[in-house]
């Protein structure tokens, strides 16, 4: 943000601009930028999940689409459900019904605000960072409650309050998970937590000691489960709710849901990357060259091994899943956090 | 100027939906429109520079309070037009609203208010060291109290099965017979 309002100073007709009109401005800015990524990962990664999806199952995916590989098939779906009727169901709560895939969209939308892309170049560098996130994508489940709630509907209801159920349990080891890493660095900070793993591979907090490995994986399956994906995605069963929460939606009001899908999915993906995987630093000491490059490459591999699980394994029941989460999961999160802290007071790392 | 500005866009947000909460018809129209009242909380901390104030409030109403508060709602949903309007639910509701204005009131008034000029300067850092060095036994004492909430909790959602103590003797008579 300061990088950019400076750049922004320099520029001709700028530089009279007040502080305030300059903030005001980079916001602007910065908001565009982050939708846009938003948007065009959302595009990548559709075409992406049926390509992984067709390979997993031994067949080609989209193919005809632009020629090389289908690679234009997501930009005309999207023109295909830009075009589309905007139905509103009849008894479905209208204002509601309208608001829903917007506080959908606004939840993740605030949590990328702090992806630290590059060194300094965060769009809001907040001292609080990883707190923020998981604070902001809690929105996301009233969205998604409200939506099945307005849509007057009883799969619509029923994903939604699977949805909200598992969210909300899911949340608690994905947070937990992270504790160990806050440990070791001393800071919520995004760029403070990435500047901690300096230095290749092994300075990577998922290789530190073997708690955090254990803490990556459970917050690996965490954020699976936080993006309602397979083999988790219970909110949304094809086989029994029809589509869950968004069963009503059409158009573009069903665009948004499905781009705040992708952009949660590449969200978790990050945040993997920024805490456990060491960000933006390469693997190798001193190739550092393209750090932004770097950190997306990283991203998008997680969301390949997300992809992957989700076409290899079958869903699982919610008794399952609560199961998981609350009898497996959170109590060895904890063990995690109490055991990195021992191994940290041991080794004499801890001040 | 901007300030005022902001402090009142905050406080338009924080109190024209909690006015639709209270008068809302529709229960669950009630719980969303909190949605905003606690967003435009969290802006007001957010703007006195009280910023993990400002996203525990995010992540504790939004995220835990509101969606249980939804979840209660939508589980116990009254029909419409059989809702009760009669004096006996409003004299009381009354006399209790009053009561806590009167104590919020006389807080409000007696609390010597000073400004501070908002630092720049985290929060978290203060907060944490005061937590666990002048405060802890407050902390300590807190974390007590949710603990034993947690276990009642757990206690009262559990089905009832009866313990192994009392259930023997007859248990053990019924096999017997079973076997015999």
């Amino acid at each position: 943000m300061e990088i950019l309002t400076s750049w922004l100073q320099g520029l001709p007709g700028f530089g009279g601009m007040s502080d305030q009109g300059l903030f005001i401005t980079g916001a602007v800015i910065m908001a565009t930028l982050m939708f846009t990524v938003m948007a065009l990962c959302a595009i990548v990664f559709t075409w992406m999940e049926r390509k992984v999806a067709g390979f997993i199952q031994s067949r080609y995916g989209p193919m005809r689409t632009g020629r090389w590989h289908g690679w234009a098939q997501a930009i005309a779906d999207m023109l295909k459900i830009l075009g589309k009727e905007d139905i509103i169901p009849a008894e479905a709560d209208k204002g509601l019904f309208v608001f829903a895939p917007l506080l959908v969209l606004l939840g993740s939308l605030l949590a990328w605000a702090a992806v630290p892309w590059a060194p300094g170049f965060t769009a809001a560098d907040l001292d609080l960072g990883l707190f923020y996130i998981f604070a902001a994508s809690s929105m996301v489940v009233i969205g998604i409650l409200m939506a099945g709630w307005s849509s007057n509907n009883k799969w619509a209801l029923y994903g939604a309050a699977r949805g909200a159920a598992q969210m909300v349990s899911y949340e608690i080891p994905l947070a937990l998970a992270t504790i160990p890493v806050i440990l070791h660095t001393g800071s919520l900070n995004t760029q403070d937590i990435v500047i901690a793993q300096q230095g290749g591979i092994w300075h990577w907090f998922v290789l530190r000691d073997p708690f955090l490995f254990v803490a990556f994986w459970m917050y690996f399956i965490a954020s699976i489960a936080e993006t309602n994906r397979g083999p988790f995605d219970m909110p949304e069963t094809e086989s029994e709710l029809v589509a869950g929460y968004h069963t009503e939606y059409t158009g573009m009001r069903f665009a948004f849901f499905f781009l705040a899908e992708y952009a949660n999915l590449f969200l978790v993906s990050l945040i993997a990357v920024m805490v456990f995987l060491g960000g933006w630093w390469s693997p190798i000491p001193g190739l550092d060259f393209a750090p932004a490059l770097t950190f997306v490459i990283k991203g998008v591999l997680m969301v390949f091994l997300n992809m992957w699980v989700r076409w290899t394994l079958p869903r699982v029941r919610v008794d399952q899943l609560m199961y998981l989460c609350w009898k497996v999961m959170i109590p060895v999160t904890l063990l995690c956090i109490v055991g990195s802290g021992i191994l940290m007071i041991t080794s004499g790392a801890a001040g | 100027m901007t300030g005022d500005l902001i402090f009142i866009l905050l406080a338009l947000l924080t109190l024209v939906p909690a006015v639709w909460v209270v008068l809302s018809r529709n229960l669950v129209h009630a719980g969303f429109a909190l949605l905003f009242t606690l967003l435009g909380a969290a802006g007001l901390y957010a703007s006195m520079a009280a910023d993990f104030l400002a996203v525990t409030q995010l992540m504790v109403y939004i995220g835990g309070v509101l969606v249980l508060v939804l979840f209660t709602v939508m589980m116990t949903h009254v029909p419409r037009g059989r809702e009760n309007h009669g004096l006996d639910r409003y004299v009381p509701a009354a006399v209790f609203a009053l009561l806590v204005f009167g104590v919020l009131y006389k807080t409000i008034t007696a609390v010597h208010w000073h400004a501070v000029t908002p630092e720049a300067e985290p929060t978290i850092a203060r907060i944490g060291t005061k937590v666990m060095t002048d405060y802890i036994f407050p902390f300590e004492y807190v974390s007590l109290v949710l603990l034993a909430a947690m276990i009642g909790a757990a206690l009262l959602t559990r089905e009832y099965r009866p313990t192994d103590t009392e259930d023997a003797p007859s248990d053990a008579g019924e096999d017997a017979e079973v076997a015999s």
